[in-house]
């Protein structure tokens, strides 16, 4: 039964920012339990009845509208700094970092699927180094899910059929609860694992332990080989599928007006429903690869597309801003993609 | 005893005789009686699966049913206690029973769609008990897509259409109170003058009308998409899973203020009466019961913060969602204020009323926790969010309704119910709900998901003292249950004001007659008016 406790361990930078926005709320909310609850208690007692018939005065006032503003307006501008201090840290937890270290996850019933860009695979176990920060990008294959590790304060739901991320930086070597927090059928309660936070060198020397089959981008680049996309998407220009170099981060013209970012989820999206977004100057020959590929295998793809994407490549997705270097992406040419 | 005495006079109860004479009465007072009858069995039957959950809790290696089970537990016991036992609670059966009498009218608008209420939601409580015996659902009262239209092989379709049923029982009791207010009111009843419960029924009805229809076109498209594979959720298929819970939000969070608002509207008739003072902001209490109707149509999204929705929609959801917090605390600080000088007795109303007060306050402030973005991500689908809402559901309105039961039961059946025992199971049941309750919050913020049938061994000295308190409550509930029957033959006889109060249903003969008044009443006085009592009809039991 371990130890009593009252908060879960603080294991991520947000995790205090979260509990001082507890402790907060708990200040703010006891005293007005205390102030509401004292006050009914005292008239209880002061202005008990003290004989059957005994009537108050009638003729005292039931209206007070300066009483009416004070507790309407008091309340509502404690409340504002709640909402304040609540999306201040809503917003921390939304935007990773661009150095953030990327880790794709896939939840299925009833496990998670984790695996590092390096080509190390996990399964309801994620190791991780200490003060880094670390960006998931998941999905789900059947129904959705919701990764949650309360020693980081963070969930996030996992959708199928679109990417979410969250992130977190470790701030405390150790092993931490990773839930499934949202219902997602009859072993619900046993989609659980481990986080392992450990020393950046212990990890290092973790990832180049056990036999791997190569990167996520190499098994994409062979994938990509294999399902033959490359006969069309070339190198340049040539194909009758617009050049994917370059593309990752960029802005993409589509057919029909409008631009697109070429992040994960327009990638996954060209590759399961090419005829979602075509870009302009191509004609939409693509066929769909939904369920014919995995979402670990379009994983992959995604990250074989970010490895020929503008350097650094390893960055997540909105480091894309490139102004400088895009030569041969959207604007250029054509492209369905 | 005296029962020969009570029988003399012709009442509503003995007018007509006979199994028919009640299931075609069209008496909106025997209709009140017929509804009681039937949620009091789904509450039963939900209570029921909540022990169980309770019991399997106690270890955390759930060792006494299966995980499937479980999950047909919590889904069931949501199903059974929010439709068919927590939505037509109070209106259904205090507010079918009072709200034409409060306002002095001889029924309701239309009594035959009154009857017919009755019987949709006896044939949607059906259908759903019906897909429980047969295999039960485990979906959860959510039905998540694309869980429950793609994955569960449970029985998702008939307990659905028992909802979608049961749906058509609340909007058309809502369409007979509206009507019923606009039009039945008897002369110098003026929308000013209506007792507080009334406005609480009103507004509530407004939900009723507007928000079903939409859980109906929601339980339509999943019936559809579970049925024909469709792709409306369906990513594989060009569909999206989160439009569901858009749908459902939409209804579901306004179905909250369905099941607290007439409670509240209890609670201001229970405080006025038993501290004889009239309720302090009248006019702001009836309109917070507006404005709660209204802004709770805007704030579904703050059950989705963490679904992948956008950053500023959730910013949006959250700010809106503080600003449907404060008619409530309006509420709170003018019941207090209206205790000020006044004369309060602790009758079992009025402990059930303090009750509510206490756990709804503590309800409504977590609910400041979750509206909190960044405290959201963490507690949300977390056990502190299950205690919340118990504080807002248990907490508030059954605290509500059992303190409204306990105020008209002597004009409902004409019978005093013992004082000591009902004052023992206000105690009872209000120490079991906090130790079954407030435990959670705390299971909630250290990271126990909700619906987990196994946990880690370290949340389980918590769960045990959940129990604890759940078999402590179960007590407490079984009391009313056995004093109210057993006062029906042996309660004092319930003279026509026990409490001394204003409303008009304290001056007919208790219990009221077939037609409510022997003449109709003419209201001379605002509500509450303790002035327009007269000294000697205040009779104190």
């Amino acid at each position: 039964m371990g130890n009593f406790q009252f908060l879960p361990e603080q294991a991520s930078t947000l995790a205090p920012e979260v509990d001082h926005l507890l402790y907060f709320l708990v200040a703010v909310t006891v005293f007005f339990s205390v102030v509401i609850f004292s006050t009914i208690f005292y008239f209880a007692i002061r202005y008990r009845r003290r004989s059957a018939n005994e009537m108050p005065d009638a003729h005292q006032a039931h209206n007070g509208y300066t009483l009416e503003i004070i507790w309407s307006v008091i309340p509502f501008g404690i409340t504002l700094v709640m909402f304040t201090w609540g999306a201040s840290v809503f917003f921390t937890a939304s935007r990773p970092p661009k150095d953030a270290l990327q880790i794709y996850a896939v939840g299925k019933r009833w496990m998670w699927k984790l695996e590092h860009v390096e080509g190390q695979r996990e399964i309801n176990e994620l190791h991780i180094p200490v003060g880094r920060p670390v960006r998931l990008t998941m999905t789900s294959e059947d129904v959705i899910h919701s990764f949650f590790v309360p020693a980081f304060r963070t969930k996030q739901d996992v959708v199928p059929g679109r990417y979410t991320s969250t992130w977190f930086t470790p701030t405390k070597t150790g092993k931490y609860h990773l839930f499934c927090a949202e219902f997602c059928g009859t072993k619900h309660s046993g989609m659980v694992g481990w986080i392992y936070v450990m020393e950046p060198n212990d990890y290092q020397t973790w990832l180049s332990g056990g036999a791997t089959e190569g990167s996520l981008a190499e098994n994409g680049k062979k994938l990509f080989e294999q399902l033959a996309c490359s006969n069309c998407h070339k190198d340049d220009t040539t194909g009758r599928c617009p050049p994917l170099p370059n593309l990752f981060g960029s802005q993409v013209k589509l057919a029909g007006g409008g631009t697109v970012k070429a992040d994960e989820a327009y990638i996954r999206e060209s590759i399961l429903q090419p005829q979602a977004k075509v870009v302009a100057g191509y004609e939409p020959v693509m066929p769909t690869f939904q369920g014919l590929i995995s979402e670990e295998q379009v994983l992959q793809l995604v990250e074989y597309v970010k490895s020929i994407g503008p350097k650094p490549g390893t960055g997540p997705a909105d480091s894309g801003q490139n102004p400088a270097k895009k030569p041969s992406t959207a604007g250029s040419m054509p492209a369905n993609r | 005893m005296d029962t020969a005495v009570a029988q003399e006079r012709e009442n509503y109860l003995n007018a007509s005789h006979g199994l028919k004479s009640w299931l075609l009465t069209k008496d909106h007072k025997r209709i009140g009686l017929l509804y009681l009858f039937t949620i009091t069995l789904f509450f039963f039957i939900g209570g029921a699966f909540a022990t169980l959950i309770r019991i399997e809790l106690l270890s955390p290696q759930g060792n006494m049913v299966s995980s499937e089970t479980y999950n047909k537990l919590f889904t069931m016991h949501a199903v059974a206690m929010i439709f068919f036992f927590m939505i037509p609670s109070i209106p259904a059966v205090l507010g079918n029973f009072f709200l034409p009498i409060m306002i002095g009218a001889r029924d309701l608008a239309f009594p035959k769609l009154n009857l017919l209420s009755w019987y949709l939601l006896v044939i949607g409580g059906a259908f759903s008990l019906f897909a429980m015996i047969a295999g039960g659902v485990d979906t959860g009262w959510t039905f998540y897509t694309p869980y429950s239209t793609t994955y569960s092989n449970s029985w998702v379709i008939a307990t659905a259409l028992g909802i979608f049923i049961a749906g058509f029982s609340s909007i058309l009791t809502g369409l007979n109170f509206i009507v019923t207010v606009h039009r039945m009111r008897a002369p110098g009843m003026t929308w000013f003058r209506m007792p507080l419960f009334v406005w609480a029924n009103y507004a509530t009805s407004l939900i009723q009308v507007l928000g079903t229809p939409v859980l109906a076109v929601t339980i339509v498209l999943l019936f559809v998409e579970r049925v024909f594979q469709l792709g409306i959720f369906d990513p594989a298929r060009g569909g999206d899973p989160v439009l569901f819970q858009h749908l459902f939000w939409f209804y579901s969070h306004p179905a909250v203020y369905i099941m607290v608002l007439p409670g509240m509207g209890v609670i201001s008739e229970i405080i006025s009466t038993f501290s004889r003072k009239t309720v302090f902001g009248y006019a702001f209490i009836a309109f917070s019961s507006v404005a709660i109707a209204v802004l709770g149509f805007l704030v579904w999204g703050h059950h989705m913060f963490v679904s992948g929705q956008s950053l500023y929609a959730s910013m949006v959801f959250s700010f809106l969602s503080y600003f449907v917090a404060i008619p409530s605390a309006i509420k709170v600080f003018n019941w207090t204020a209206t205790l000020y000088k006044g004369s309060i007795s602790y009758q079992t109303p009025m402990l059930y009323a303090f009750g509510f007060i206490g756990l709804f306050t503590i309800g409504g402030l977590t609910g400041l926790f979750l509206a909190a973005l960044g405290m959201d991500i963490h507690v949300t689908d977390t056990y502190f969010v299950v205690a919340h809402f118990h504080y807002i559901m248990v907490g508030g309105t059954m605290m509500a309704y059992l303190g409204g039961m306990h105020f008209w039961w002597p004009k409902m059946t004409g019978r005093m119910y013992p004082e000591g025992w009902a004052k023992l199971s206000s105690l009872v049941i209000f120490l079991g709900f906090n130790l079954t309750f407030f435990p959670q919050f705390i299971l909630g913020y250290l990271g126990m998901p909700r619906r987990y049938h196994l946990y880690p061994a370290e949340f389980q000295v918590l769960n045990v003292m959940s129990t604890a308190g759940a078999s402590i409550l179960a007590v407490g509930y079984a009391m009313p249950m056995i004093y109210f029957i057993w006062s029906l033959k042996y309660g004092k006889v319930a003279p026509m004001n026990p409490w001394g109060a204003t409303g008009l249903e304290w001056r007919t003969a208790s219990p009221p007659p077939v037609h409510n008044f022997e003449q109709t009443p003419i209201v001379t006085h605002e509500a509450y008016d303790y002035t327009s009592v007269p000294a000697e009809e205040i009779e104190v039991v």
